[in-house]
């Protein structure tokens, strides 16, 4: 046995590299350098046509503070809550129902949620503006009821609209584990009780699902501005409303000027990490307390 | 007009991507090229936009000139100056890129001047073809198509037809929510430029907050930014005028029409350029030189319906394609009314700010 053993554990730091190499090694060339690469981007003056000449600057985290871009960055959170309320109020109640539902139904109702993602979302997003444009079903309808032509398209609505619709399922997954997960006996415990079923529902399974709600929301108020998605701002916005992600696209893009689009992409990667941080200690905390 | 070559869409956005950062032009003596070296040793890749060339120009490449050609897309300026910027050799040894971004190419002293002696069938481009702004007697680049910018409208929705910039800046209140612009920088300014008689290369810091403000007053009234699908918009009333590029106007609709508006507008173009980098710089030289063969050439008003600076080709074009083309029936002249776009350097990001303001406002 004793003679065993360091075959053994040599066996396990082997099987632990030959596991843990290929993803962590991926991560390192596909991740942290470019990571890196942005880091380094963000102290230097942009080069003449694009990249970075390497004369050390300031200059570009003290432009975060330009009342220009913290409006576009006010605009983007504001857009982001509502896209992360109505997303919640929507997505709960849904996530509940799935999670109660026999398991045969479940696996459907799953599927079904995540199925729109089984189509291109440029095409799925082409999709609202046919729905939402002045001649199209919607309009029709309104007008047939004599409620229209209503303005639709275009619109910060029509924005919310495709980011509500892009990142919903972001919202319902996580709710739907964490109301899965709960043990069915508390909530039989709480109407042994005495609860009525709305007071079994705001004492025992809304409190037990926070964490759940918060990743929900975290994911959905991280993606919506920063992955975010410049292309729903751009189709469905007409291009007249921008947002954190057609900030950091237009740096690199248009404006050649790669140290303040990476000054840009690392700030919201910041806010990223302290929202990811504050729902990772709320759910421990959380955790703790059941 | 079914095919929309994303050619000039965004142009004057920006060139990226290179780690050295700026440069200055080529000053090199050029490599002497043997007009007699065996071309079926040589092979080419050429970059160029989706639709913009016939789909065998390979096959007619290797069937003339001996040599096998690698056809490459790239889909905006910016992502084949990125490739061709990024840093050692691209491999791509023809690239088609608009005329402004040829010329901020040439800066880096990434283009070989071109061998006019190799190119014989430049005689048959317009003497126009030669003076434009970007690159005057064409040291550097060939002209491949040129074009303009100006208001595509629905004739039998709007009630008179535009004539002025300020049809589109002030618009006529039931034209209000039925109207786009162009949200690329330059083409975003262009309208303002004119009309208050600006270039539209102007790095004047109080012309561009005067355009700014008028951008900024037109904005509530426009249906949407748009460079890419207002012909669409157009075609299905959604939109009833539009900022547009001549090519990108579908006119071929029955009711509608492109103007030019009399406070003037751009010039375009988009060119050949070959690379310094390029170890197949003869067969680069004889590619071009095939194109601007007349036949060859004359491909892209008969299918694309974009004009060319090729004199002997548009000869040739179907007197019924002109007849029901007008614009593709002008004569260079009407073209060279425009002014020709250039790269500004450091002042586009005077532009690039511009642009941010007005699309940042509410």
């Amino acid at each position: 046995m004793t003679a065993r053993q360091p075959v053994r554990v040599l066996g396990k730091a082997s099987g632990r590299l030959a596991t843990m190499g290929p993803g962590f090694g991926f991560l390192t060339v596909f991740l942290l350098v470019p990571l890196a690469l942005v880091l380094s981007y963000t102290v230097f003056r942009r080069g003449r046509f694009g990249g970075v000449v390497h004369e050390p600057t300031g200059e570009n985290f003290a432009r975060l503070a330009d009342p220009l871009y913290l409006e576009v960055v006010a605009g983007s959170v504001k857009l982001a809550a509502i896209t992360t309320l109505l997303a919640l109020l929507l997505g709960y109640p849904t996530a509940y129902l799935i999670a109660r539902l026999p398991a045969r139904w479940k696996v459907i109702a799953l599927v079904a949620v995540v199925l729109p993602f089984w189509t291109n979302f440029l095409i799925r997003t082409y999709a609202w503006i046919v729905l939402l444009n002045s001649e199209g079903p919607v309009n029709s309808g309104l007008k047939a009821l004599g409620l229209g032509p209503v303005e639709l398209l275009y619109t910060d609505g029509a924005i919310v609209a495709g980011l509500l619709y892009a990142y919903l399922p972001l919202m319902i997954l996580p709710l739907y584990s964490a109301v899965e997960r709960l043990d069915p006996e508390l909530r039989e415990a709480s109407a042994n009780l005495g609860a009525r079923p709305a007071r079994t529902f705001w004492s025992v399974t809304l409190p037990l699902s926070l964490p759940g709600v918060l990743t929900g929301c975290v994911f959905v108020f991280v993606f919506v501005p920063s992955l975010g998605n410049f292309v729903i701002p751009e189709l469905l916005g007409g291009g007249r409303r921008i947002m954190v992600g057609n900030l950091i696209r237009d740096q690199f893009l248009k404006a050649r000027d790669w140290p303040f689009g990476s000054v840009l992409a690392l700030a919201v990667v910041a806010v990223l990490v302290l929202l990811l941080f504050a729902q990772a200690w709320a759910a421990r905390r959380a955790g703790r307390g059941a | 007009m079914t095919r929309r070559v994303p050619v000039v869409a965004s142009a004057c956005l920006a060139f990226a991507l290179t780690a050295c950062g700026g440069g200055s032009p080529a000053d090199s003596a050029p490599a002497a090229l043997d007009a007699k070296a065996d071309l079926s040793k040589q092979s080419l890749t050429i970059s160029i936009w989706d639709g913009y060339s016939p789909k065998d120009l390979p096959e007619r490449v290797k069937a003339k000139l001996g040599f096998d050609t690698k056809v490459a897309i790239h889909d905006t300026n910016e992502t084949i100056v990125a490739k061709l910027t990024a840093g050692g050799d691209s491999g791509i040894d023809v690239a088609f890129v608009s005329g402004q971004y040829a010329q901020a190419l040439n800066a880096q002293g990434l283009l070989e001047p071109i061998h006019r002696e190799l190119i014989p069938n430049l005689k048959n481009l317009y003497p126009e073809a030669s003076q434009l702004a970007y690159d005057k007697g064409n040291a550097y680049s060939v002209p491949y198509t040129w074009g303009t910018t100006g208001l595509c409208y629905r004739s039998d929705l709007v009630k008179t037809p535009p004539t002025s910039w300020n049809d589109l800046l002030d618009p006529a209140p039931e034209l209000k929510k039925k109207i786009t612009m162009m949200t690329t920088e330059r083409w975003l300014a262009l309208p303002a430029l004119k009309l208050l008689g600006a270039s539209v290369n102007t790095a004047d810091q109080a012309v561009l907050d005067k355009a700014k403000a008028m951008l900024l007053k037109v904005k509530p009234d426009l249906l949407a930014y748009d460079d890419t699908t207002f012909g669409d918009r157009l075609k299905s009333g959604e939109a009833v005028m539009v900022e547009a590029w001549d090519g990108w106007c579908p006119t071929s609709e029955k009711n509608i029409e492109f103007v030019v508006p009399k406070e003037g507008s751009d010039l375009w173009a988009d060119t050949m350029v070959i690379l310094k980098s390029s170890r197949n710089k003869e067969a680069a030289h004889a590619f071009v030189n095939y194109i601007l063969d007349p036949e060859v050439h004359g491909w892209v008003p008969a299918n694309i319906l974009y004009r060319i600076p090729n004199k002997a080709a548009m000869d040739k074009v179907d007197p019924k394609l002109l007849e029901s083309y007008p614009t593709l029936a002008e004569p260079p002249s009407e073209l060279l009314k425009g002014e020709s776009l250039v790269d500004l350097g450091e002042a586009s990001t005077a532009y690039t700010r511009l642009s941010t303001e007005v699309s940042a406002a509410q």
